[in-house]
């Protein structure tokens, strides 16, 4: 017999991964990155979110790339992520210090420096536009150019840059309990694995850079019927943060020494729960309660329902699932559950090799004994 | 805008800190060390958390062989091999013997590892008390206290309903008197092979966030009965179709023709050795 080489692994990859491009590039066009990130905003928001990287460059070319498959650009992102030092932590950012684009409150009609509706599909009717199939990048210029005569006139005054926080209002008027500033610094979820029981500062880690459809769903799950929870948006607000970072090279660092960096765009979300407070003297009064939730660019739903799996993971009703962290926390990431999902599709012929021979032997193993209770029967 | 990769991908930091809960596991032989696994270009649960334990011990000298279910050519250990080689460099084979570093998903390799040798196992499920409590929390305190009884009961179970151990892969297994340990499921025919290993053994789960280790010369006991003792695969009667090899693991393959079944080494590089070591003899 002679030389007996297998192959052929190698090979079949390399015609697939062709197959691949072939697939993306077939209608002879090719989507320029720049492209993406201008009209793709909302689907470059949610994979900066989920892959807890800030950059929209970067969230385009992975889009551009998985060919607009946000799990399989999230899971490039975090890739790229993981070969990332990291090199500096910002400080504390305070969300008081927004340049506001969009902020809206549920619980209160007049807030002090009123409702700021923004960008949102909230208030469009869902009717395919087809005009945009002959839309022109003339037309773009043109209706910008129109849009920023239109707003000169604009006489409103309101700082955007220092608008109060909706529950204050509530917190001045002892209806939300005031709560201490933890300054302790944050436990960073990707230097430290999970252990249970976690720090509010991990499950919001987690929560935030949870998979958009999980983190809703599962929100939804506590609103509709395991737990009913009904909570107000107190203020759900959207727009840019200021970071700063402090000087490396000073022991100390004075509120001046700090180094602007950039922005980041989000969106904050406060909702309130009504609970039942036990007085000393036995009788019962409502307070509200807090929930919150924050992600990357403007994702509504995520925000909002993370604000409500944060209440529920803070409350721990053992009743519910939903208010259970290891069920909460261990399976809202995008990249662990697909990936482990899609593991079933490779070869498992050992495993299963092993459980055939387990099911063959407990096969004879019960012919045996029906065997011997035959015998026992007709001796 | 073009970027280049660190050697072996992950940056010194990160590399540094995996080799950190390695060490630990080594000192605490079967206990699962939680560490910061990082997300890697393959996806979780196909292999990154011995491909993260590969990547932050593979050095220039080294000699890496990656198997999959026993086979070198599968298309995840071709895939694995592909980014280790491109990101290090370092020269891969197919040759057990002849490997520093092995990587595998499933199968321990049939040429007995030597002393020196590494060997890294992907790890799916880490913990082999979840089949009975899923929580991570109560795990951690049932290990903490040696609470293994639901361990022997989940086995005792097994024998009052199938009259039989009916664990396939992954049939638990005692470390160092100490630890009960997922073996990942490497079939029970690999078990023994734990039990006193020259070669060290490290085992990685990415996506649970757990790195744990078999260190060299450790006891490992398949966990039985007296009166139910552990028993591997059987392969009783049977060779291999192509190299006539037996007592080792087997595939199990229909013929297409006949639809009879036949049996045909696993351990596809193990095969190939038997079959050209014939040729040139």
């Amino acid at each position: 017999m002679g030389y007996v080489a297998v192959k052929g692994g190698t090979l079949a990859i390399e015609e697939s991964i062709k197959r691949l491009k072939y697939e993306r590039l077939k209608k002879r066009v090719v989507l320029d990155c720049h492209k993406i990130e201008g009209g793709m905003r909302c689907l470059i928001d949610q994979v900066m979110s989920e892959s807890s990287l800030y950059n929209e460059t970067l969230a385009a070319m992975a889009i551009k790339q998985a060919e607009g498959s946000p799990e399989e650009a999230v899971f490039l992102m975090r890739a790229y992520r993981s070969t990332l030092p990291r090199k500096h932590y910002s400080r504390t950012v305070e969300s008081e210090d927004m340049l506001v684009e969009r902020r809206i409150s549920a619980s209160f009609k007049d807030i002090p420096g009123g409702q700021i509706l923004g960008a949102a599909n909230d208030y469009t009717h869902r009717l395919i536009d087809f005009n945009l199939n002959e839309e022109t990048d003339e037309e773009a210029v043109n209706w910008i150019r129109e849009y920023a005569l239109e707003n000169v006139v604009d006489q409103d005054k309101t700082d955007l840059t220092n608008l109060p926080k909706v529950l204050n209002y509530l917190r001045e008027a002892g209806l939300l309990p005031s709560c201490e500033r933890d300054n302790r610094e944050p436990d960073d979820v990707t230097k430290e694995s999970l252990q249970f029981p976690t720090s509010r500062s991990e499950r919001l880690q987690i929560l935030t850079r949870g998979q958009t459809g999980a983190v809703t769903s599962i929100g939804y799950i506590a609103l509709r019927s395991y737990g009913a929870l009904h909570p107000t948006v107190g203020e759900l607000r959207i727009g840019k943060l200021p970071l700063h970072v402090d000087n490396p090279f000073n022991e100390q660092n004075e509120d001046e020494d700090a180094y602007y960096i950039g922005e980041i765009k989000v969106t904050e979300v406060e909702t309130l729960f009504p609970e039942d407070i036990q007085k000393f003297t036995g009788q019962k009064e409502i307070e509200f309660s807090l929930g919150y939730g924050i992600c990357y660019g403007q994702n509504e739903t995520k925000a909002i329902a993370m604000s409500i799996l944060d209440h529920c993971l803070e409350t721990g009703n053992p009743e519910y699932p939903t208010h259970n962290e290891e069920f909460v926390l261990l399976h809202i990431d995008s990249v662990e559950s697909t990936g482990f999902i899609s593991h079933l599709k490779l070869p498992h012929y050992v495993t299963f090799q092993s459980k055939l021979d387990s099911v063959r032997k407990s096969k004879k193993g019960q012919v045996g004994q029906n065997m011997e209770s035959n015998e026992e029967l007709n001796p | 805008m073009r970027i280049e990769y660190n050697f072996a991908f992950f940056d010194e930091g990160s590399k540094r800190e995996i080799r950190r809960a390695t060490l630990k596991a080594i000192a605490i032989p079967g206990y699962q060390v939680p560490f910061a696994s990082r997300e890697m270009p393959i996806a979780r649960g196909w292999g990154t958390g011995g491909l993260q334990l590969t990547l932050s011990l593979v050095g220039k000298p080294d000699i890496l062989k990656v198997i999959d279910q026993g086979s070198d050519e599968s298309v995840n250990a071709v895939n694995i091999k592909k980014l280790i080689a491109i990101t290090t460099g370092v020269t891969v084979s197919d040759e057990t013997a002849e490997a520093t570093i092995i990587q595998s998903r499933h199968r321990i390799p049939e040429v007995p590892l030597q002393e020196g040798q590494i060997l890294v196992l992907q790890v799916p499920l880490p913990e082999p008390l979840r089949y009975y409590e899923p929580s991570e929390y109560e795990t951690k305190k049932l290990h903490a206290e040696q609470e293994y009884s639901g361990a022997w009961l989940m086995l005792f179970e097994q024998i009052m309903n199938y009259g039989t151990m009916s664990t396939g892969a992954d049939h638990p297994v005692m470390v160092h008197g100490r630890y009960v340990m997922a073996p990942s499921p490497i079939p029970r025919f690999d078990n023994p092979k734990l039990n006193y290993s020259q070669a060290l053994i490290l085992l990685g789960a990415g996506r649970e966030k757990k790195v744990y280790a078999v260190p060299p010369f450790t006891r490992v006991a398949s966990l039985d009965f007296e009166d139910y003792p552990f028993g591997v695969e059987s392969f009783q009667d049977k060779c291999c179709r192509l190299c006539g090899a037996q007592g080792v693991f087997m595939d199990e393959i229909l013929d297409d023709v006949t639809g009879e079944p036949f049996y045909q080494c696993n351990d596809s590089s193990y095969c190939l050795q038997n079959l050209n070591g014939k040729s040139r003899g």
